[in-house]
């Protein structure tokens, strides 16, 4: 199980790093939130990959409950995520008004503004 | 601009209701169960967009006449609180407690102050998400 | 459990929330937002006494023991670092509320700035490398949000790289807090140092502690700068006072937490990195505020020569330099404040940047000019000035521990800084005045006052460093000492 994760971790970043590197801003943006996904991913993985146990409430053994630690982690991770996404969503959006182009290589900006 | 069709002002007066309904059960389940302020919230939220997606900003913004920035700040401001609650009674910052009580109708029911921090948590959610929403759409 | 710790977070931050629900009045919200600061000053100075009889002041908050739950730490290098930036913010909230504008002010100026200082003073307490993160996002958020604020061109443009930077550096900061997990099982600072202490840090603990300095580099500006002089030059001076003064110096922080109570059993590999990033920094940064020949592009490439100077003292490891280092870390905060300030207020009254078309103004301000003259001969490091001590005693340390090297790189950047400000005092207050007063776009009437305060504390460090050296000193003993941190907070 955890090498198929991996694998799809990988390709997640590798989807996000391809998409970031373009020169649309709006792709720019959904590769951020690729990438996002492929980090909770990690968090996921690396806490321990388990089914069928919860985490601990209930549970007569300790041996079989799940980490609700990397839970908690990726709950907070998505919701930073979703604020940042939100917020540079808005400011793609203002600036692609106000400068009037997503292309990347005209938002270089020169020295003498 | 006020969008005008059928199907989808149809679906949604039903839709509408369903999710909110969904929504404040998830809120309320997630003491113990999976849900909690943040998933319930962002069900709100999502039928106040689908409701501004099919009726327009201004017929909304009459029904319900509440700035979302404002209701985003009260939210992050009951968590707070509630977390700083706990100076009046000598505990760590964030402590939580919880009670049984017997209330009409409900019967014994478990109160806990972890459910006016996941309220806070859930104006928040509504306020934030709303408000990108629609900032994003206001200027066409 | 102290619960005072929690309070220079969420004053600031219920401060700024009450704000935004009652944004329609300007002077409230002024007054509200010194208040907030002031009273965070007050509790950082009454921890301080704390910490100083008490030793290192822990909240456990919910009441969950440490390993297990989320601990807030005070220690002396924090609550430092707390004063300061209470008085900074102080200073630059004070300036903001002459120059900022109306439509700023309407916009929720001062919420986003308590939000900052919010997440800068949480940072700084939290004990706990997920908190840390969250407050960083916290802080960063903000600022994305202050770059932004007025939405002219050059904003627009600089915040959209500023804001992905920070994005991607936010998420490798996950993926090494992702690893850190796997590996030791805890997030809590304290417990990770025993758990590396006690499993040895290999080579896997070495690649992550490399891994979390390069996020923490991203952010403080240490080689992986390129994207820190475009961004700080676009947004209004008092927010670029601040973020110059305060969010790199939270990197910084970072990086010695990291690195004096985690990771600090390679300090052959780490700190030696550390040591070649700072000197590479220091060079580079030098190399572009010379290069450069306007007000804004020079002060930002000395935000950057710092760093490299502060982790200069790190990378040394000394308890010597490190007692420099948090000397200068004092001092820097202070300094790039004022001359950030005073940088904004020549551009503010003359309207251009361009060092080439700005000449006398030393007959109309010759306060301004003789404050920018302190200011300059202290970032420089020049006796008997604020910079001076943390400098020798950072070269002294680098020479100790053998890196003679990087002592001398540190010496030849100052001198290099020390001629990139003169080009400015020169260019600007010497020569024939061609701008008379009524010219002006503005006047200093008012913006005069937070320059002041920051330059007597500038002149004050300098000349009575001694006074509060024993705290400097308890500070830096707590970095080179991780058992009383790691004490503190699990307990016995």
């Amino acid at each position: 199980m955890e090498t198929v994760m991996s694998i799809i971790i990988g390709f997640f970043f590798a989807i996000g790093t391809y998409m970031i590197l373009s020169k649309s801003l709006l792709r720019i943006i959904l590769g951020t939130s690729v990438i996002g996904h492929a980090v909770n991913l990690l968090i996921l993985t690396m806490g321990g990959l388990k089914t069928g146990g919860p985490p601990l409430l209930g549970l007569k053994s300790t041996s079989s409950f799940t980490d609700g630690l990397p839970q908690a982690l990726i709950l907070t991770a998505i919701v930073i995520n979703f604020a940042v996404t939100g917020l540079f969503l808005v400011v793609a959006y203002r600036s692609y008004r106000v400068l009037g182009t997503d292309d990347m290589d005209q938002l270089r900006g020169n020295e003498d503004e | 601009m006020k969008p005008n069709d059928i199907l989808l002002a149809a679906v949604t007066k039903i839709a509408v209701l369903i999710i909110l309904t969904f929504s404040i059960d998830l809120f309320f389940s997630g003491h113990h169960n999976p849900g909690g302020g943040f998933i319930g919230g962002l069900g709100i939220a999502s039928s106040l967009v689908l409701m501004y997606l099919t009726f327009g900003t201004e017929a909304v913004n009459k029904l319900i006449p509440v700035d979302f920035k404002t209701v985003a700040a009260i939210g992050v401001l009951i968590a707070v609180l509630t977390g700083a609650g706990s100076f009046l009674f000598d505990a760590p910052f964030l402590s939580q407690t919880y009670g049984y009580f017997e209330l009409p109708i409900l019967g014994k029911t478990e109160l806990a102050t972890a459910l006016i921090f996941d309220t806070g948590v859930a104006l928040a959610v509504i306020g934030s998400a709303v408000t990108i929403i629609l900032s994003i759409s206001e200027d066409r | 459990m102290n619960n005072i710790i929690i309070l220079p977070i969420i004053i600031p931050l219920i401060a700024g929330l009450v704000m935004v629900i009652f944004r329609k009045n300007v002077y409230a919200q002024r007054s509200i937002a010194l208040l907030a600061i002031l009273s965070t000053g007050l509790v950082a100075v009454l921890l301080a006494g704390q910490v100083k009889s008490d030793g290192i002041q822990v909240l456990q908050a919910g009441g969950w023991a440490a390993p297990y739950g989320i601990s807030l730490v005070a220690d002396m290098f924090a609550i430092i670092l707390l004063i300061i930036t209470a008085f900074v913010s102080f200073c630059c909230l004070f300036y903001a509320f002459y120059t900022i504008g109306n439509i700023r002010e309407k916009n929720f100026f001062y919420p986003l700035f308590l939000f900052m200082i919010s997440g800068v003073n949480g940072s700084f307490l939290t004990g706990d490398i997920f908190n840390l993160f969250v407050f960083f996002e916290l802080m960063l958020i903000s600022s994305y949000a202050l770059i932004t604020l007025g939405g002219e061109r050059k904003q627009l443009r600089e915040s959209i790289k500023y804001i992905l930077i920070n994005v991607m550096s936010s998420f490798f900061f996950l993926v090494a807090v992702a690893y850190l997990y796997a590996v030791t099982g805890t997030l809590n600072m304290a417990h990770l140092s025993v758990r590396v202490a006690e499993a040895g840090q290999g080579g896997l603990m070495t690649t992550i502690a490399i891994l979390l300095l390069m996020v923490f580099s991203l952010k403080a500006g240490l080689v992986l700068f390129q994207w820190l002089p475009g961004s700080y030059s676009a947004p209004p001076t008092a927010v670029a006072a601040i973020f110059a003064a305060l969010l790199t110096k939270v990197g910084i922080y970072a990086i010695f937490r990291m690195f004096t109570l985690i990771f600090y059993h390679q300090p052959e590999i780490t700190h030696l990195l550390i040591g070649i990033m700072g000197a590479a920094t220091m060079l580079l940064g030098a190399i572009g505020a010379v290069s450069k020949w306007d007000i804004k592009g020079i002060l930002t490439y000395n935000v950057v020569v710092s760093v490299g100077l502060i982790l200069a003292g790190l990378a040394a490891f000394t308890t010597g330099s490190i007692t420099g280092s948090v000397f200068y870390l004092v001092h820097d905060i202070n300094v790039k404040a004022l001359i950030f300030l005073i940088g904004g207020t020549v551009i503010y009254l003359t309207g251009t940047s361009n060092l080439k078309e700005i000449s006398g103004l030393i007959r109309t301000h010759p306060f301004l000019g003789w404050m920018f003259f302190i200011a300059a001969l202290a970032l420089a490091g020049i006796p008997p000035l604020s910079g001076f001590l943390g400098k020798v005693l950072i070269t002294k340390g680098t020479f100790d521990a053998g890196e003679y090297w990087l002592g001398a790189i540190g010496l030849i950047s100052s001198l290099l800084v020390l001629y990139s400000v003169m080009k400015i005092f020169m260019n600007v207050f010497w020569g024939e005045t061609n701008l008379s007063e009524d010219m002006e776009k503005g006047t200093t009437r008012g913006i005069i006052v937070p320059i002041t305060f920051l330059t007597a504390v500038i002149v004050f460090l300098g000349l009575g460093g001694e006074s509060i050296s024993s705290y400097i000193q308890l500070a830096a003993e707590g970095l080179m000492d991780p058992d009383l941190y790691i004490k503190a907070v699990l307990g016995e």
